[in-house]
């Protein structure tokens, strides 16, 4: 690991400050320290913002508002989130390990960085890591990498569980910086690899994430999870779906689908939401929409399965969703 | 006094380490310790060019770069144990420039602090001429050889083998399977790391050391550094799990040495998970045919096995991949053959079950397909090819109990709840399938000696150079000291881990109770026979001018035989002597029991999964095991260390795949969040279960060893079950999602 400074703020205009000098912004430190010991992050300067007031969970009319502080393990046992967003509770029970949903942030598990392994080593090539000296993956070991959203230059899976549940229900952030606070979908946070894969978030600089908020639909309630893996615990997903159906007299009105494990950031499926509008929530239906999901899919040899595993994963979650009570 | 042998006592030693009052290898720090760091190779074949040690050396507390350049010329004396590859020669670490594979070390680095040294190692700049390595098995340049060691006609693990006429047989055989069956590199992962504490103290060496085998890695550095093996001392009182990976002395031993005489302090060196995927040795990879022909009873006509394990260019590995297939059916027309592949890795070693592990899986499930196509119920199908001997030795079973362990698993198991048919289970969505598999390991035994001391307070201390890496030997042996010298268990204290106690084999293979088992019961006799010699000749004590054949020992005391009075406790005696009495002996197997009886240990394993058929999903549901192994020590410890070889057993069906980047021969998921193994939510309900079994033929214990049964047949069941639950037939391990997808 590379000496570093170590700075505890206790406002958030310390902490927008500090990190507006080119301080990194450390909460549970889960992804970041982790790095920083194999050097794949060399930080400066960190910036601890543990003490700032972001934590808690509360529900503002109809929406789930999280605090960017809260720890993972924190909302998902939340009575407030098991019941207004029963979806964000079990993307976050899927996530990681007891361990570290003790320590890890909501804010951190947003901008956590991707499981590639060649990204974790110096000796490997690595465009995200180093831009312009290559991809190991796209010719290397790649059972793990994307099928959508990949470029020549990225093959990166996006590895947060939550980050896909909160794409599915249209949640916002809000965030602070220098230039003031703004909000925005959580889906435009993260950005395409194209030909810059070493820039995955749309984040100004010093700017800090201060809370997500989930709004509730007529959908939240029948919502699930579905994450599939090897072993039953702490693995990163070979595919996820979340889906929330609105049904009513028998007929979906409203769909809400994302996809983990397949792309290079959340993956939004609204081709296959839209083809569920109007039709009853049968397994030919949701096999019919979980056709779409895999359109424009590049998968790699070592990932070639993911276009079986994800329309097989997406009518799952439809159909334990369309179970749900 | 009812027998201390077979009572579940717990850990003795559990207190300790659950209180972190237990001392591994890396907790031994030592007054003006550095820290070392090894630098691993970044090619996977080639030569180092360059090293820019100048640059690191002015970096914050830097101490020594040593690289080939700068390293002393080693002796690198003869030394190979049995647990060395026969042929071929180790690493000589940092003697020459070759890069023999990825990961392997290429200098070292020593620092005030850890930190220190892990940042001095991220920025020193290795330059080399690289070349194409070799690493897949599949690689149409990679070239099988016949293994030197396995060509003698005595070799224990034959390269070829045969009784009848296999091959044709087979022709001839009407009802047939002929499949090939692949196994992923494993690496063994145990939670404590490989870590050495050196310290020289003029020409003597103190290694404080994760090992299994202590007195071998005294004998090994001594031999590298040309020292006598006296000036060596090697200490281990704990190991935080092993699995075999610490049987071999590896480079960092000797780094951790060298570095330590080098910079004329102590030095500790630990390695890094990602470090232990390259240079501590793993499962080879094997790529095995097994052919059967069998009558339409059900009896085996012919038997075919083959087996290919990797090795690497300078050694060659050799396990009993194809044992088994020898002695595990009754069949006149069995042909077995082994090669070795070598390929540019770093030379693999035993990981739990070695050989046997592989080699079952082939045949268990090779016997599971030919119960399909024969229409016969797997354990029927067993049972009609139970043989009356060892067919490929010619000779008796010590004692065989596969039998009786599928009776009493039938029962346990509900296997009569099975339905014949593949895919015919369900449970709701669930695809259920039950499988089954036989499981054996050879009853080895090597000598070993030990030491036991009376002591002035009526205690009794032994002590041998042994390990204990998991399954309790602290405890049951013990049990076996206290049992033979008739004394509480709470009064004999057994010391190991010292390269100065009494030698002991290495702690693997399944021979420690029968090992070091039988050599602590051996030295408690003689001790006992010493006692009574000096009371028998001393005036005061009530035994005295009785011949020796004239006293007797018990609970403790030596009294006249037949006779009632209390007679003399060990305290007296020894208070009497004035010292402690001391008394060191020798155990091994008669070797004409050997010559006489096939000895090996059997189990049958029962394993129900749950696929699902959308997404495929594999989770064991339950599973258990029988085994028949011989007396059991302490039937608690047992049933754990059967508990934790099954579990192994899942990892390796299910999840545990060293995946090797074929451009370099890096491992690209050396770590713990991408090498899967399993955790508590992949753990079901296991069941183990102990049948009687008398062997009065292996040793005086009667013991058998578990450690490696206890693995094996573990992976076969498992993918019988995933076939019988999806109709699907995976014959390479692991078994994941993608290989059941398509069923």
């Amino acid at each position: 690991m590379r000496p570093f400074g170590f700075e505890k703020v206790r406002t958030e205009q310390e902490a927008i400050r500090a990190a507006a000098a080119g301080g990194r912004y450390i909460a549970g430190g889960t992804t970041l320290v982790d790095l920083m010991r194999d050097e794949v992050e060399r930080p400066e300067r960190l910036v601890d913002i543990n003490a700032l007031p972001m934590g808690g969970i509360s529900v503002e009319g109809s929406d789930l508002v999280i605090g960017a502080l809260a720890r993972m393990a924190e909302v998902a046992d939340h009575p407030e989130t098991k019941r207004v967003q029963p979806l964000i509770a079990e993307s976050l029970i899927e996530g990681a390990s007891p361990q570290l949903r003790n320590m890890a942030s909501i804010g951190g598990n947003l901008l956590q960085r991707v499981r590639c392994p060649y990204f974790r080593m110096l000796d490997a090539t690595c465009n995200k890591r180093d831009p312009g000296s290559g991809c190991a993956a796209i010719q290397g070991i790649n059972s793990g990498h994307a099928i959508l959203g990949t470029s020549d230059q990225c093959v990166a899976t996006h590895p947060s569980d939550l980050a896909v549940a909160l794409v599915a229900l249209d949640a916002t952030m809000r965030v602070r910086g220098p230039q003031g606070e703004r909000s925005f979908p959580v889906e435009e946070l993260y950005r395409l690899p194209g030909d810059t894969p070493h820039l995955e978030h749309t984040l100004h600089p010093g700017e800090l994430i201060i809370e997500v908020r989930v709004p509730g639909g007529p959908y939240s309630r029948r919502a699930r999870y579905l994450k599939v893996r090897d072993r039953a615990s702490y693995e990163y997903a070979l595919v996820s779906a979340a889906a929330a159906l609105d049904i009513d007299n028998g007929v979906i009105r409203q769909a809400r689908i994302a996809a983990g494990g397949v792309g290079t950031r959340p993956w939004r499926l609204r081709a296959c939401e839209e083809a569920l509008i109007g039709k009853r929530p049968i397994r030919q239906a949701f096999e019919a929409a979980a056709r779409l999901a895999v359109q424009g899919a590049r998968p790699l040899p070592g990932n070639h399965y993911k276009i079986e595993l994800l329309p097989r994963t997406m009518v799952r979650a439809l159909e334990m969703a369309g179970e749900v009570a | 006094m009812t027998s201390i042998i077979g009572r579940p006592l717990t850990r003795i030693d559990g207190r300790a380490k659950v209180t972190g009052g237990a001392r591994y290898a890396a907790d031994f720090n030592q007054p003006g310790q550095l820290y070392a760091v090894i630098v691993g190779a970044t090619v996977g074949r080639g030569r180092v060019i360059d090293i820019d040690s100048v640059r690191v050396l002015r970096m914050p507390g830097v101490v020594a770069v040593i690289t080939h350049r700068n390293a002393p010329r080693l002796p690198y004396g003869p030394h190979k144990s049995y647990i060395d590859p026969a042929a071929g020669e180790r690493l000589h670490v940092l003697q020459d420039d070759r890069v023999r594979f990825y990961g392997q070390p290429v200098a070292v680095i020593v620092a005030d602090t850890i930190d220190q040294a892990e940042r001095a190692a991220a920025a020193l700049h290795v330059a080399y001429a690289a070349e194409r390595p070799v690493v897949d098995p599949s690689d149409p340049t990679s070239r099988p050889i016949v293994p030197v060691a396995a060509t003698p006609p005595d070799a224990r693990i034959p390269a070829d083998a045969s009784r009848g006429d296999a091959d044709k047989a087979l022709m001839d055989a009407a009802l047939k399977v002929d499949a090939t069956y692949g196994i992923a590199r494993e690496n063994h992962n145990p939670m404590e790391p490989h870590a050495t504490v050196a310290a020289w103290d003029g020409d003597r060496l103190t290694l404080w050391s994760k090992s299994q085998f202590v007195v071998n890695e005294q004998a090994e550095i001594a031999a590298i550094f040309g020292i006598p093996p006296e000036s060596v001392q090697v200490i281990c009182p704990f190991i935080g799990g092993a699995f075999g990976t610490s049987l071999r002395t590896w480079p960092h031993v000797t780094l951790a040495a060298l570095a330590a005489r080098q910079v004329r302090r102590p030095v500790k060196l630990v390695l890094t998970r990602k470090q232990m995927f390259v240079t501590t040795g793993h499962r080879p990879r094997t790529v095995q045919r097994v052919a059967l022909g069998a009558a339409a009873n059900g009896k085996l006509t012919s038997l075919v096995h083959e087996g290919t394990g990797e090795t690497s260019r300078y050694e060659e590995f050799i396990e009993a991949l194809t044992a088994v297939s020898g002695y595990m059916y009754a069949c006149s027309n069995v042909r077995t053959r082994y090669r070795l592949l070598p390929l540019d890795i770093g030379t693999p070693n035993h990981m739990r079950g070695p050989g046997e592990a592989s080699g079952i899986f082939a045949l268990e499930c090779a016997m599971d397909e030919l119960s399909y196509v024969l229409g016969i119920d797997p354990i029927e199908l067993r049972r009609r090819n139970e043989p009356e001997m060892d067919e490929g030795e010619n000779k008796p079973f010590s004692s065989r109990s596969l039998t009786k362990c599928y009776d009493l698993g039938t029962e346990r198991f509900g296997w009569s709840r099975r339905h014949p048919g593949p895919r015919s289970m369900r449970d709701g969505r669930l695809l259920i399938g039950m499988g089954v598999a036989s499981a054996t390991y050879p009853a080895f035994q090597a000598r070993s000696s030990a030491r036991a001391r009376l002591l002035a307070d009526g205690t009794a201390e032994i002590e041998v150079a042994a390990s204990d890496m998991g399954p309790g030997t602290y405890t049951s042996m013990t049990q076996i000291a206290a049992e033979t010298l008739g004394l509480p268990v709470g009064q004999v204290r057994f010391r190991l881990g010292r390269s100065d106690y009494p030698p002991a084999p290495s702690h693997g293979g399944s021979w420690t109770m029968a090992s070091v088992g039988s050599a602590i019961r051996a030295a408690c006799i003689s001790v006992q026979g010493e006692a009574a010699r000096r009371a028998t000749a001393d005036r005061s004590s009530p035994v005295f001018g009785a011949p020796p054949d004239g006293v007797e020992w018990n609970e403790g005391r030596l009294r006249r035989r037949g006779g009632s009075a209390p007679g003399q406790s060990y305290r007296d005696i020894v208070a009497s002597a004035g010292r402690p009495i001391e008394a060191s002996a020798s155990a091994q197997r008669d070797p004409d029991v050997a010559r006489r009886y096939s000895m090996h240990a059997f189990g049958a394993v029962f394993a129900e999964v749950a696929v699902d058929p959308d997404v495929g999903t594999i989770r064991v549901r339950r599973a258990l095991g029988v085994y028949g192994a011989g007396r059991i020590v302490n039937p608690r410890l047992a049933a754990s260390q059967c508990t934790g070889g099954m579990i192994g057993g899942i990892g390796m069906a299910l999840m545990e795949r060293t995946v090797l980047d074929t451009r370099d021969g890096r491992p690209v998921n050396a770590h713990m969040a991408d090498y899967l193994v399993p955790v508590n939510l992949d753990i079901p309900k296991l069941e183990v279960h102990f049948v009687d079994e008398e062997d009065p033929h292996v040793n005086p214990l009667g013991v058998k060893g578990l450690g490696e049964i206890a693995l094996v047949g573990m992976a076969p069941a498992i993918a019988n079950a995933v076939f019988h639950a999806t109709g699907k037939r995976v014959r390479d391990l692991p078994i994941h999602i993608e290989n059941v997808l398509t069923a």
